[in-house]
């Protein structure tokens, strides 16, 4: 074991981790921080989504230890800004919620597309999202989410 | 287990031991599964030796390159790596995972190796005992086998801009996410008249399609190498049966050997028709 410190939403947190813990680990176990949902712990579900020094990733992938210099941005730390605010919105105005688990993960993934593109189109959207799994909804009001909260911010409301 | 955030190339080459951490998406997936325990994992994501991507004439991509920058760098130019890099996972995996760890993961499936064959590219390998170059085709061995030593790390790729007739194609059960089960890639050379094909996911390394290369340069010779001209049906269902008998394929659970060698004549037919018009 060793004693971890790692930049969480602008914050330095620190706590005791094994070395071969992942980033996703570390925010639940470590931390207490469990907007990050952990499913697959391989990359292939999205639910663990999170922004490494800016960049969308998958924190099961990540090894915390790799991450003492990096910036980290979970779901919790984007309560604030106002690209997630209208994903989040959205996700209500458009039934993109069910059980909610994938939620965290997908409401990451749109917000980190809409600021790097803030038009996106159907298949923009569904390429931006297609590391994110739900077993709920079918995607399709997930999509529409997006779009609606891509409208919403365009719109400047 | 102990880890080191390497600062500098000099300290990532320090244990000849070490295992190399990269974007992670391989690597992670061992430890978390409990299938690897490495004694000492060295990080070399962000480092600055590695992350340089030079697209021109020659291009040289850094093994530290993320698809998802590689992307960006690439542009409309060398499309098969292009369409390659574009179907690797998702997002996610492309923000993280890297050319170098492509090719340390070395698995027959990886996807930007067939294109990386088919370029004729060359890797540059650096240890703490030094640097040396070797071929693509001199590079894997099998699956997860390759030449590279311990210590060794994917410093760069390089590879000479081989024009626009090329062409990626990846058969799997989903546009994205998918582990492939046949990929295909083809680079038609106008410029230097030679054509180069290589296959991911039907045998335990890439393989190349020789008789096919030399079948497919003489449609390009016969036509003009500078024209754009379709193939006969007849040529192209020839060229893709020359493709198929190329692979060297298996049963497993992502699909029979016999859908594989379908699948690659299909992909060899319109990769043919594809890059003889572009």
């Amino acid at each position: 074991m060793t004693q971890l410190r790692v930049r969480v939403n602008g914050v330095e947190r620190s706590a005791q981790a094994w070395e071969g813990e992942s980033l996703l680990y570390f925010l639940r176990e470590g931390l207490g921080q469990f907007g990050a949902k952990n499913a697959c712990e391989q990359g292939e579900c999205g639910s663990c989504s999170v922004l490494l020094d800016g960049e969308l990733v998958c924190a099961c992938l990540v090894l915390a230890a790799a991450a003492e210099d990096s910036e980290v941005v979970t779901v919790e730390g984007l309560c604030d800004d106002p690209v997630t605010i209208a994903v989040q919105d959205a996700m209500v105005a458009a039934g993109g919620v069910q059980c909610g688990f994938c939620t965290p993960g997908f409401v990451v993934a749109m917000a980190s597309l809409l600021k790097e593109n803030p038009a996106p189109d159907e298949f923009e959207v569904r390429e931006a999202l297609s590391g994110n799994l739900c077993r709920c909804t079918g995607y399709l009001r997930i999509f529409e989410a997006t779009q609606r909260a891509a409208g919403e911010l365009r719109s400047g409301r | 287990m102990r880890v080191t955030r390497a600062a500098t190339l000099e300290a990532a080459l320090a244990d000849p031991e070490a295992t190399f951490l990269a974007g992670g998406t391989d690597l992670m997936v061992g430890i978390n599964f409990g299938r690897i325990r490495p004694v000492h994992v060295v990080s070399i994501r962000g480092l600055a030796e590695l992350a340089g991507v030079t697209v021109s004439d020659r291009v040289t991509c850094g093994g530290g390159v993320t698809f998802t920058r590689l992307l960006k760098a690439l542009g409309n130019s060398n499309p098969a790596l292009v369409q390659a890099a574009r179907t690797i996972g998702s997002p996610q995996i492309r923000n993280a995972g890297t050319l170098g760890g492509n090719l340390g993961t070395c698995s027959p499936a990886g996807d930007a190796l067939p294109v990386l064959a088919a370029l004729d590219a060359t890797l540059l390998l650096r240890s703490g005992a030094g640097e040396r170059r070797l071929k693509f085709d001199d590079y894997m061995l099998g699956p997860g086998r390759s030449a590279r030593q311990p210590g060794e790390l994917v410093l760069a790729v390089e590879w000479e801009d081989a024009g626009p007739a090329q062409v990626f194609l990846k058969a799997g059960t989903r546009n994205a996410m998918v582990i492939a089960v046949a990929s295909l890639a083809m680079v038609a050379d106008r410029r230097r008249r030679t054509v180069r094909v290589a296959l991911g996911s039907v045998g335990p390394v890439i393989l190349r399609a020789a008789q096919a290369e030399a079948f497919a340069a003489g449609l390009f010779e016969e036509a003009g190498w500078e024209r754009l001209v379709g193939p006969s049906p007849a040529a192209a269902a020839h060229f893709g049966e020359l493709v198929a008998a190329a692979a060297r394929p298996i049963d497993d659970h992502r699909g029979t050997a016999r859908y594989r060698r379908h699948v690659v004549a299909l992909m060899a037919r319109r990769a043919l028709v594809r890059a003889a018009r572009a």
